[in-house]
């Protein structure tokens, strides 16, 4: 089992690497969006401060929707997919080595790429720290919802329109404890409560997401 | 009778509320028995045939 | 999993086609006549409300329609599962019929709720407030469903990618629930005057529970007729069918 993970995580990884600007995208893509947010707004830094912590998170989960389409794409329209389905590897297995993998490439650098922007607008640097890892434990979450829409509109000629209509009102409970974990930091008050919640869903996700995205993408190889 | 139907002062309020909600009540049954009764003229005209699906839609004139 | 007996009969589409048929009326006619109770009971017979004045009557239609949205995906995504489970096609035809409904009752929750809220908080729309945002992302839960289902070209298909979303759909939905009032709690906004609990007495919710029943059974008629006309769909080419139209000339 573990093996099987290890190899196609090994093997969706050095694919990304290959095609590594179709997972740079979406991180130019979000720089540029909350570089646009001071732009529209009335220049001031008060209000930037204020409003901050959700442009960043907006951001990063727009951007996600990018990278998304892609998660399952390939494989299916070059047949792999359903190579892997016949396969006697289990699949639920594969799918959670897929999801892993879109998260390393995907999840990963808006870890390490969101506090950065977070200092441009005046996040104090205590908040930093509780921004990581509120993302660390968003981004897992965000990595399953994302694969249960690729799954869903991966039979689909052009699926790309549609999957934020069904991606993104799932995602409202990681935005609300992300940006308050966020902003509770920003303020010096106790972050654990959010912080938890976050986790509790990444665990949900995680344990119960891939059951769906491998049902979906059997019905898709259908 | 008249104080009924200004409810308090809340008649611009109360009123509106009123009419919506039977118009969307109303609309509901009206669109659900329409696609019945088209479904029903469709299954009709297509005769059986082997896709019916893919026949060409016929409108009510 | 086996099923009992009398289920089977719930996946032949002539039987259920007969019997949403013949139970359409009946169903109908009591919603029409519990809601015509209601309102007047609602509209007439409940004393105004010692804070609200009159204004709290919008409450007879608000609070059955925000019921019946929730309740309506329930129903959804449990007729969704069914299908994808034991491959019924008649349960997908009922998630099918259910999510226009479903969309509409929302609509008219946060449409009646909008107008109840400029006498109330003095604005029409209120971000803060959990309710309001719940229904909304319930109607977008809605609207994402649909737009699937409309992106399949192949029914079948359809029926079983847009039953997934639906169980997902369904998991979250207290998820998000709970969410929006912990998000909520934190944003103490000055502006809203929530009145803690207006004490409701009995002849003011007698019209609420008779309203909520109404509502209740106006849905179930909506999804019988609805139900109908979606069997007539997927049944095409059958004989029975044939029969019927053959019968019943338009």
């Amino acid at each position: 089992m573990l093996d099987v993970f290890l190899t196609i995580l090994n093997r969706d990884l050095k694919l990304a690497y290959r095609r590594w600007s179709e997972f740079a995208n979406p991180l130019l893509f979000f720089v540029i969006v909350t570089s646009l947010f001071p732009l529209a707004l009335s220049p001031g830094q008060a209000l930037l401060q204020t409003i901050g912590t959700g442009v960043l998170w907006v951001g990063a989960l727009l951007s996600s929707l990018l990278a998304l389409e892609g998660l399952f794409r390939g494989d299916f329209d070059d047949g792999s997919m359903e190579q892997i389905l016949l396969s006697p590897a289990p699949f639920g297995i594969v799918v959670i080595a897929k999801i892993a993998a879109h998260w390393v490439v995907s999840g990963i650098p808006l870890i390490v790429l969101v506090p950065v922007v977070a200092l441009s607008f005046q996040l104090p640097t205590e908040a930093l720290a509780t921004l990581a890892a509120a993302l660390l434990l968003a981004t897992p979450t965000l990595s399953v919802l994302s694969a249960i829409g690729a799954a869903l509109t991966v039979s689909l000629k052009s699926g790309g329109s549609i999957i934020g209509l069904l991606v993104l009102p799932l995602c409202s409970p990681m935005l609300i404890f992300g940006t308050r974990a966020t902003d509770l930091a920003a303020n010096g008050e106790p972050v654990a409560a959010p912080l938890y919640l976050l986790a509790a869903l990444a665990v949900f996700a995680v344990s119960l997401g891939p059951l769906a995205v491998a049902a979906a993408l059997r019905v898709g190889l259908e | 009778m008249m104080s009924f139907l200004q409810m308090g002062g809340y008649a611009a309020y109360v009123w509106p509320a009123y009419g919506i909600t039977l118009l969307v009540l109303v609309l509901n049954v009206w669109s659900a028995r329409r696609s019945h009764r088209r479904k029903l003229d469709r299954a009709r005209l297509s005769d059986g045939r082997e896709d019916a699906s893919k026949q060409p839609t016929v409108r009510r004139l | 999993m086996k099923l009992p007996r009398w289920f089977h009969r719930f996946g032949s589409p002539p039987w259920v086609y007969g019997l949403a048929g013949a139970l359409g009326p009946w169903i109908g006619g009591i919603a029409i006549v519990l809601i015509a109770a209601g309102t007047f009971g609602g509209l007439v017979l409940a004393p105004p409300d010692y804070l609200q004045g009159d204004s709290f009557r919008i409450i007879y239609i608000h609070v059955p329609s925000a019921y019946v949205s929730m309740m309506a995906y329930v129903i959804l995504a449990v007729a969704a599962a069914i299908g994808f489970i034991w491959r019924l096609k008649l349960a997908h035809a009922a998630a099918v019929s259910i999510a226009p409904i479903g969309a509409s009752f929302t609509f008219l929750a946060l449409a009646t709720g909008a107008i109840w809220g400029k006498p109330t908080w003095g604005t029409f729309w209120q971000w803060t407030d959990p309710r309001i945002m719940f229904e909304l992302l319930l109607l977008f839960l809605y609207l994402g469903y649909m737009a699937l289902r409309a992106a399949f070209e192949d029914r079948d298909k359809a029926d079983r990618v847009s039953a997934i979303l639906g169980v997902v759909g369904v998991v979250n939905v207290p998820i998000i629930h709970y969410s929006v009032i912990w998000w909520n709690s934190l944003h103490q906004g000055p502006t809203i005057s929530r009145l803690d609990g207006p004490t409701i007495t009995t002849d003011m919710l007698v019209p609420l529970l008779v309203m909520i029943l109404g509502f209740t059974f106006f849905f179930f008629w909506l999804l019988l007729s609805r139900l109908q006309g979606e069997i007539v769909e997927r049944e095409q080419a059958t004989r029975w069918l044939r029969e019927l139209v053959e019968e019943s000339p338009g």
